[in-house]
């Protein structure tokens, strides 16, 4: 209600400046499809022709990439040369669903959010394309792993830019079977299959909340196009309804982006090959959620409540994946924590408001280039280690893999917000904006941004001794499995050279787009201008715990990680690290709740269908059977018995007549 | 007397044939317990066109008449076909209808 | 006997209204209501008629019941006749009567007439289903007809008014032309399928003249056909074997039906009575010696074994006689 009478009182606040926006056509929008159709044609392409595009297929997905790019970076040059008023294009492919009541138009939406993301997913996907090339050149199939990338770009891109929540279902499904395809792209190993589905069975509850919310809005607004749903919710639907269906889109979100309490597939996802756990699993898939929520912000802003269960449940992960990733002595597992940890802070942005929105969609781009960067030097580390992935068995690589050191450390520097890297000012923005008061309420800006602050440090705390466990101290590896010595070496030039590229985003983005906050301006018709409001404490205040909380965290690592002997065996550890080295028991509760009750009442389930429902079909056929054996006798052959019969029958007849009419 | 008497022997004979096909296992008899029914049901026929001054009662006989002929040469051939296949003519020897 | 009273009291019935034969339906049905005379008919009838068709589910032999039935439908005849459908009698005489039931009769000659039925019943239970229907049947057939509710007969007057016959025959041949023409295609066909039923399929060649005598050639039979049966006009004389030109009779020539029954005379008889032909004896005592035949036949029919049959009297005869014949036979 009172975020209701805010946007009344400050039409500036108001976050969709322009619902529907102007018709594309012409120019650069007469190609624009161009983004999505390059690397879906690529895929298919890959995958119907099999085999014979084994030599060439993996530079036909790098060349669909970066042409998706060339397209998405054209329609961002075009969208720059308009006035802010006027960054929001409509590009209608035609009409696709009309049935009845429910008309629905097949369109991309180029505005500043959705061109982020088209620039952010392909550049990066760009860069991983080459990667890939050489980190699986091994592999008897990287044509297909080719083909499932380009897929998920198409996918991925398509649910960024289509302008109706039915359209963004067609690429959040998308990349969900992506995710699936490129989890399990092992999938003779049993574990990295199961991983697979598990992440494929937690994003399909998400996708339920999504559909659900799109039923409520169908049945509510009668479209489901962003222009109208998004224009005015408040005048549509009652608040209540409104926070249906935000809870909703939550739960959609939790599922894309891991959060509590559907996190624990991401995890586990990391047994995809580790360009999918730079590109899906921390850059671009992931933040699938924080897009969703930052798109419908309308409806949230009109909903507190759900916009309250948003910040918490962003808490919430905030602290939980730092906690994780703590405990964690699988390089990936750490930073896949991590980026969970990380998308708490999105989301967390994103719950704020349209105060959070910008820093959301912000910290979202810089943890993009740092993560990945930092993904590609671990995948880079596992290809000099031979797959090792344990971090136990690192240490001192620095000397061995300089390049690899240099990037990961920009990336590292980046995530733990040190001024000038990119971090820096997307997540300090966080932090100062999680304590600006909502609607007044101090105590929720002393509690999120306290939740934040602390993230902080933890932060730095795991990443420091992710870094330090890797690169220096001394070194721990094992010998190979024939007895020789393990020579770490530095990685190809195919894949150096994308991780130094995002190693200079990591470094300089933050500070190029911060600048006369560049970004927020950029995103300001999409989500709104936002008056400046002070947090409860001071900024410099802010800045100055934060990077305070920071260089706690990272002493505290170095002294334990880097200047002390790190164990090759696992010590045993405090109650915390134990739970959190099992995720927090997060698998044992889904078990506990979920799994084990389902699998009872699958159980029972086909218990009562055996003995329910197979009985009572059973017990018609045995009773049938019997019935017949029984009129069976009456089938004596004789024909004067069945004359008896039916002259029986006639006077039976002729009495009952005889007898109704009297 | 009325013609209600007609009608009632009708029925009389009716259920004598009814009860010929039912109780007589020679078929010859049986049959010729269909032909009282018929009989009888011409004997309604009748009376009933002499009650409504309407000579249809009786063409509709005459056609029963003619149907009757023609399903006891049928039946007749059926019969000595039967019997010339099994030596019998009890239609209960005639019981494949049952398996 | 029943037949002959109802005859009789139609004979009556007749008489009492017979100025013409055409003025009979129109005097009986005059007022719709049935006469006198045609209850005393009917009285007559109706009993005859019951009691008939009980010889239906009692007679023992099928012949009895079609005579009963038979006699049921005559007198379904006159109770037609005495309704005013004077056709419709004929016609229940010359088909029913006349046609159907001498087809019955027919097909109980050609399956047995002495096929006894035998009233046990082999079906449990139909015995008294099948009385309990029955009788169940009637008493409902009595309750439709005490419980219907007539209109006042108005009889056939005006419909007879044409005399019977041509008031019908515009009916069939003007209203229901249609049924006439489709009851006759039923006639066709039904006469058609008795004859695919009762046809019997050649399951072997056809044996013709030629190849019965070429059969006989083969195997070395007799050729010629076979001998007469002697004939010495005693009774049918049929019985009596040919003899041969040694005076020896010829089995073959008695009908094998005789023959089975063993009805066969004794050939030693005749042949004793020939020599006593040829001594000169003819039948000149033939008369008186009709007790002596009677003495003498007792012994030659324990004889013909012992006494090879009559050879050496007839070769006596033959020698005696003196004819020229046999010799020259025996010279051949």
């Amino acid at each position: 209600m009172h975020s209701l009478a805010l946007a009344a009182t400050l039409p500036a606040v108001s976050p969709v400046v322009n619902p529907a926006g102007a018709t594309a056509s012409g120019g650069v929008w007469s190609f624009a499809w161009l983004v999505v159709a390059l690397p879906l044609a690529s895929a298919a392409v890959l995958l119907l022709l099999g085999r014979r595009a084994d030599r060439w297929g993996h530079w036909l997905g790098v060349l669909a990439s970066t042409g998706a790019f060339v397209v998405g970076l054209l329609a961002m040059l075009e969208v720059l040369g308009q006035a802010a008023s006027s960054r929001v294009w409509d590009l209608r492919l035609g009409t696709w669903i009309d049935a009845g009541a429910l008309h629905l138009d097949a369109g991309l939406r180029f505005d500043p959010l959705s061109l982020t993301f088209v620039l952010l997913v392909t550049f990066v996907g760009t860069l991983i394309h080459v990667y890939s090339v050489a980190y699986m050149e091994h592999d008897t199939d990287r044509r297909r792993f080719f083909a499932y990338l380009n897929l998920f770009v198409a996918a991925m891109l398509l649910l960024v830019l289509a302008d109706s929540f039915v359209l963004l279902f067609v690429g959040w499904e998308g990349v969900g079977l992506a995710s699936y395809l490129l989890i399990g792209f092992w999938n003779h190993n049993t574990p990295y299959a199961v991983a697979a589905k598990k992440a494929f069975v937690a994003n399909r509850v998400g996708d339920v909340g999504l559909l659900v919310a799109m039923g409520l809005m169908f049945a509510h607004f009668g479209a489901l196009d962003f222009g109208t749903v998004l224009a005015d919710p408040a005048a549509h639907a009652s608040e209540g309804t409104l926070t249906a269906i935000g809870l909703m889109l939550l739960l959609a979100a939790c599922g894309k982006s891991a959060q509590f309490p559907l996190q624990s597939w991401l995890g586990d996802a990391m047994a995809g090959p580790t360009p999918v756990s730079a590109l899906i699993h921390a850059a671009t898939m992931v933040t699938a959620g924080v897009y969703l929520i930052v798109r419908s912000g309308a409806i949230f802003e009109a909903a507190p409540s759900a916009q309250l269960v948003v910040v918490v449940v962003g808490a919430i992960t905030l602290l939980f994946g730092a906690i994780v990733g703590c405990a964690k002595d699988d390089i990936k597992k750490a930073l896949a924590a991590s980026t969970m940890s990380q998308i708490g802070y999105m989301v967390l942005a994103a719950g704020l408001g349209p105060v959070g929105y910008a820093f959301a969609i912000f910290h979202l781009v810089t943890h993009g280039f740092f993560k990945a960067g930092m993904f590609l030097g671990a995948g880079s580390v596992m290809h000099g280690m031979d797959d090792q992935v344990d971090m136990r068995r690192f240490g001192g690589l620095a000397r061995y893999m300089k390049v690899t050191w240099i990037t990961f450390m920009m990336g590292w520097l980046a995530i733990l917000g040190i001024p000038p890297f990119s971090g820096f000012f997307s997540k300090d923005k966080i932090i100062e904006a999680a304590f600006i008061p909502t609607d007044g309420a101090q105590w929720r800006a002393w509690v999120f941004g306290t939740v934040a602050l602390v993230g902080a440090g933890i932060t730095a705390f795991y990443m420091s001794r992710l870094f330090f466990m890797t690169f220096e101290g001394e070194r721990r590896w094992t010998t190979r499995k024939d007895g020789s010595e393990q020579h770490p070496h530095e990685s190809p030039a195919l894949m150096t050279w994308p991780m130094i590229v995002l190693a200079v985003g990591s470094v300089g983005l933050g500070l190029f787009l911060a600048l006369g906050n560049r970004f927020t301006g950029w995103l300001e018709p999409v989500t709104g201008h936002v008056e400046h409001e002070e947090p409860v404490l001071p900024a410099g205040v802010l800045i100055a715990l934060t990077l305070t909380v920071v260089v706690v965290g990272l002493v505290l690592a170095w002294r334990r990680y880097a200047t002390a002997t790190v164990p090759v065996v696992p010590p045993l550890g405090t109650a915390l690290t134990r739970a959190a080295r099992v995720d927090l028991y997060q698998d044992a509760v889904n078990d506990a709740v979920l799994v084990e009750p389902g699998q009872h009442l699958t159980r029972s389930l086909v218990y009562a269908d055996h003995a329910v429902v197979d009985g009572g079909v059973k017990g018609v056929t045995h009773a049938t059977v019997g019935l017949g054996a029984l009129l069976r006798r009456l089938q004596t052959g004789y024909v004067r018995t069945y004359a008896a019969t039916m002259l029986g029958g006639l006077v039976v007849l002729l009495v009952v007549v005889l007898a109704v009419q009297s | 007397m009325t013609l209600t008497h007609y009608l009632v022997l009708s029925g009389i004979l009716f259920s004598i044939g009814a009860a010929a096909v039912l109780l007589r296992r020679n078929a010859i008899i049986a049959f010729m317990g269909v032909e009282l029914m018929l009989n009888a049901t011409n004997l309604c026929l009748v009376t009933f066109s002499r009650m409504h001054g309407e000579l249809t009662g009786q063409v509709l006989a005459f056609f029963v008449m003619v149907v009757a002929a023609a399903e006891v040469v049928v039946g007749l051939a059926i019969i000595v076909a039967i019997f010339r296949t099994r030596r019998s003519a009890s239609i209960d020897d005639v019981n494949l209808l049952k398996s | 006997m029943s037949a002959a009273l109802s005859a009789a009291a139609l004979a009556a019935d007749l008489t009492s209204s017979l100025p013409a034969v055409g003025a009979l339906p129109r005097a009986v049905d005059s007022a719709g209501d049935p006469s006198t005379a045609e209850a005393v008919l009917f009285w007559v009838l109706a009993p005859v008629m019951v009691l008939a068709s009980l010889g239906l589910l009692f007679a023992r032999k099928a012949v009895h019941a079609a005579l009963s039935v038979i006699l049921v439908m005559i007198c379904l005849a006159f109770m037609y006749v005495t309704q005013g459908a004077v056709f419709l009698g004929v016609v229940q005489v010359v088909v029913y009567t006349g046609a159907i039931m001498m087809l019955f009769l027919f097909v109980l000659m050609l399956v047995g007439v002495s096929t006894a039925d035998s009233l046990v019943e082999t079906i449990r239970g139909q015995r008294w289903i099948g009385w309990v229907a029955g009788l169940g049947l009637l008493v409902v057939l009595a309750g439709v007809i005490g419980t219907a509710a007539y209109p006042e007969p108005t009889g056939l007057g005006s419909a007879n008014e044409a005399s019977n016959p041509v008031g019908i025959a515009h009916l069939i041949f003007g209203r229901y032309v249609f049924a006439m023409e489709v009851v006759g295609a039923l006639l066709v066909t039904a006469a058609l399928g008795a004859l695919v039923y009762t046809h019997r399929r050649r399951l072997t060649p056809r044996l013709g003249q030629r190849e019965r005598a070429e059969a006989r050639v083969r195997d070395g039979q007799h050729l010629a056909p076979l001998p007469a049966p002697g004939v010495y006009a005693k009774h049918n004389a049929m019985d009596v074997p040919a003899l041969d030109p040694y005076g020896q009779p010829i089995e073959s020539s008695v009908p094998r039906v005789l023959r089975v029954r063993g009805q066969e005379a004794d050939a030693a008889e005749y042949a004793a009575r020939i020599d006593r032909v040829l001594a000169g004896k003819a039948a000149v005592d033939r008369g008186t010696s009709a007790s002596d035949e009677q003495g003498t036949t007792a012994p030659p029919h324990a004889e013909p074994q012992s006494a090879p049959i009559g050879e050496p009297r007839i070769a006596d005869a033959v020698a005696g006689v003196d004819a020229g014949a046999p010799d020259s036979e025996e010279g051949k």
